[in-house]
C-alpha cells in the first residue's frame, strides 16, 4: 500500500536524472561531464563508437560502477545504493552473453519470476520473445540471437519500470535484428522506459524516440531521430543532363526542380533528391568530436 | 507451472530456496563438478587403498582407514574451498555474478544458498566415501550417539570454515585460468602435510606446526576420532583427539573467512569498476 503511493509520487520525476557526471580511469576520462534526463515512458538510444563511454555510463546507471563525480537519480533512487525494493524496479540485459548456462530458458524464467513480487506469466514471456519452441533448450544449445532473446525476457519478466539493454544486437544478423526491433517495439506499448546503448544508427533510428550520441565521454547532440536529420538542412538533388552527372546542394530542392522541369523536355534523367542519412550526420559529429578531443591532448601537451 | 502470484512478495526464504534449486541443478548437470566432487575422491581412496591399504600404521588400525577419514576431511575441504572457490571465479570471468547481482536476490540468500550446496553435496560425497570405507577397507561405523555428535559438528564447522574461505578466496584469484594454478597448490600442499595423504605424525615436526595453523589438520583429526578405534588416540602427534582445540580452530577460520569473505568479494571482474 505505501510503496504504491510513493511510487505513484515519483511519477511525475523523470525515469533517469544524471549531472555532471563523470568517470576517470587515472588519467582516461571515460566519462567527461554528462547530463540527461529521461522522463518516464521513453525509449531512449545512448549511440557512439566502441570506447565512447556509453557501457560505462549505463553500468553507473545500473548500480555496477561507482561514479567518480556528478550526481545520479534512477527511479528516484542513487543507484550507487541500491536497494532490493530498487533492483526489482529495474531490468538488466548485459552486454554480453553467456553460452555456458545449465538451466533451460524456462527454468531460467521461472527463477528470476520467484525473485519478484509481481511478475510477468513465464510462458507468455516466452512466447512474446518468440522462444516458446526453445523453452526447454539450453544456452549452449540457442542461437546467438535466440540467447539474446532468453536475455530480454529474463530483463522483463519481473515487469521493471526501467529497463537497460546494453548493445542488445550486436553481432546479430540483418533479420535477426528486425525480430529483435519488433520485440522491442511490443514492449514500449506498456509504457516501460528503455535504455538502449548501441553503434548501430539504425537501431537508434528505428527504435529511439529520443538520441543522445555520446563521444569521448561527452553528449555531442541529444534530439530525436527527425531533430538530428534536420541538423543537415541541405538536399542533395542529382541528375543528369546532357549525358553528364550534376548534382547540387540545397535548402530549396522545390525550386531546384521547378527550374530543372521548365528547361528539361520530357524525362529527367537519373533524377534523384535526398536528404543527408541519419548517419551522415553522426559521423559529421563524431568526427568533429574526435577531432576536438584530438586538438585538446595537443594543446595539454603543448602547455605541458 | 505458470507464475502468476502476484499476491506475495517474495521474501529472504523464498528467494534463497529459490536459489538453492538453481544450484543444485546447476551441480547436477555439471559433468565436471561431479566428477571432481564425486569421482575425484572416490578414485583416490580406490588408488590408495589399494597400494597401501593393507599396511598396519599402529596395532589394529590399517593406513586405508587412516586415509579413509584423511578422505572425508579432504573432500569436505574442497567441495567448500577449491571447487566453490573455482566455480565463483568463473561465474566472475563470465558475468554472471555481474548478472545475479542485477536482480533483486540479496546478497546473504545467494551466499546462504551456495552453503546449502555446499553442504548437501559434501553429505553425498562423504556418504559414498563412508561406504567405500565400510565395504573395502574394515572401516566400522561408530555405533554410539556421541560419535555421530563428533562427526556432526566437525562436519558443520568444517563445511562453514571451508565454505566462508572459499568465498574469501574467490575474491583473491583474479581470473578463473589462473585460479587453479594458484589454488591447486595451496589444496595439495595441505593434503600432504594435515594427514590426508601421508600419516601427520611421520612428516617431520616443523611441517606438523605449519599445517597446524590450518583447518584441514583439525578437520582430518576430528574425521580420524569418528572413525578410527579408541585406541588410535594414543598415536595422535599429542595423545589426544584435541577436540577443544579443533573446535576452536575451526570456529576461528569461520570467522576469518566471514571477515574476508565480506570485505573482499566482487560481483565484478577485476578490470571491470
Amino acid at each position: 500500500m505505501g510503496a504504491r503511493l510513493v511510487r505513484l509520487d515519483c511519477m511525475s520525476e523523470p525515469a533517469i536524472r544524471i549531472e555532471g557526471l563523470h568517470k576517470h580511469y587515472g588519467d582516461l576520462h571515460a566519462v567527461d561531464g554528462l547530463d540527461l534526463e529521461i522522463p518516464r515512458g521513453e525509449v531512449f538510444a545512448l549511440l557512439g563508437p566502441n570506447g565512447a563511454g556509453k557501457s560505462t555510463t549505463v553500468e553507473i546507471l545500473e548500480g555496477f560502477r561507482r561514479r567518480t563525480a556528478g550526481t545520479v537519480s534512477v527511479l528516484g533512487v542513487d543507484p550507487q545504493h541500491a536497494t532490493r525494493e530498487w533492483r526489482s524496479r529495474v531490468g538488466v540485459m548485459l552486454q554480453g552473453t553467456s553460452e555456458r548456462g545449465l538451466l533451460t530458458a524456462r527454468e531460467a524464467l521461472q527463477y528470476a519470476a520467484r525473485l519478484h513480487p509481481d511478475p510477468r506469466d513465464v510462458d507468455e514471456t516466452l512466447a512474446a520473445v518468440g522462444l516458446t519452441e526453445k523453452a526447454g533448450a539450453k544456452p549452449a544449445t540457442l542461437s546467438g540471437g535466440q540467447r539474446r532473446r532468453l536475455d530480454v525476457a529474463l530483463a522483463l519478466i519481473g515487469r521493471p519500470e526501467l529497463v537497460f539493454l546494453d548493445e542488445p544486437t550486436t553481432g546479430f544478423d540483418p533479420e535477426a535484428r528486425r525480430q529483435f526491433w519488433t520485440l522491442i517495439e511490443s514492449v514500449r506499448g506498456d509504457g516501460t522506459t528503455i535504455l538502449l546503448t548501441t553503434h548501430y544508427l539504425d537501431e537508434a533510428d528505428y527504435l529511439a524516440d529520443r538520441i543522445g550520441i555520446i563521444a569521448a565521454g561527452r553528449m555531442v547532440a541529444l534530439d530525436t531521430p527527425k531533430g538530428l536529420r534536420a541538423r543537415a538542412a541541405e538536399a542533395r538533388v542529382s541528375w543528369a543532363e546532357d549525358g553528364a552527372a550534376r548534382s547540387e546542394e540545397t535548402s530549396t530542392p522545390t525550386a531546384l526542380l521547378r527550374e530543372l522541369l521548365a528547361r528539361t523536355e520530357g524525362e529527367i534523367e537519373h533524377l534523384e533528391v535526398t536528404h543527408p542519412s541519419l548517419e551522415d550526420v553522426y559521423l559529421t559529429l563524431i568526427g568533429e568530436a574526435a577531432r576536438d578531443a584530438a586538438s585538446a591532448h595537443e594543446s595539454e601537451e603543448v602547455s605541458a | 507451472m505458470t507464475a502468476t502470484t502476484a499476491t506475495s512478495a517474495p521474501t529472504w526464504g523464498s528467494m534463497a530456496r529459490a536459489r538453492i534449486g538453481v544450484e543444485i541443478k546447476e551441480f547436477t548437470r555439471s559433468r565436471e563438478q561431479m566428477v571432481f566432487i564425486f569421482f575425484f575422491p572416490m578414485m583416490l581412496l580406490l588408488l590408495f587403498g589399494s597400494v597401501f591399504g593393507g599396511e598396519e600404521i599402529s596395532p589394529g588400525v590399517t593406513f586405508a582407514q587412516y586415509f579413509l577419514a584423511g578422505m572425508v576431511a579432504s573432500g569436505v575441504f574442497n567441495t567448500g574451498f577449491q571447487s566453490l572457490a573455482m566455480s565463483l571465479a568463473i561465474d566472475r570471468d563470465d558475468d554472471e555474478l555481474k548478472r545475479i547481482h542485477g536482480t533483486p536476490l540479496p546478497a546473504t540468500a545467494f551466499f546462504a544458498a551456495k552453503v546449502a550446496y555446499v553442504l548437501m553435496v559434501s553429505v553425498v560425497q562423504v556418504a559414498i566415501l563412508i561406504a567405500i570405507g565400510v565395504v573395502l577397507y574394515d572401516v566400522s561405523l561408530p555405533g554410539d550417539a556421541a560419535h555421530w555428535w563428533t562427526f556432526a559438528w566437525v562436519f558443520l564447522l568444517g563445511t562453514a570454515a571451508a565454505t566462508t574461505l572459499g568465498i574469501a578466496m574467490s575474491s583473491l584469484l583474479r581470473n578463473a585460468k589462473a585460479g587453479s594454478a594458484v589454488i591447486t597448490p595451496i589444496v595439495l600442499f595441505l593434503q600432504f602435510t594435515s594427514g590426508v595423504f601421508l600419516v601427520y605424525t611421520q612428516i617431520p615436526s616443523f611441517l606438523q606446526h605449519v599445517a597446524e595453523v590450518f583447518p584441514l589438520k583439525w578437520l582430518a583429526q576430528g574425521m580420524r576420532s569418528v572413525f578410527l578405534p579408541e585406541s588410535f588416540e594414543a598415536a595422535e602427534a599429542r595423545g589426544s583427539w584435541e577436540h577443544p582445540a579443533t573446535a576452536i580452530v575451526l570456529a576461528l577460520w569461520i570467522v576469518v573467512g566471514l571477515f574476508l569473505a565480506v570485505r573482499t568479494f566482487r560481483w565484478t571482474r577485476h578490470d571491470d569498476n
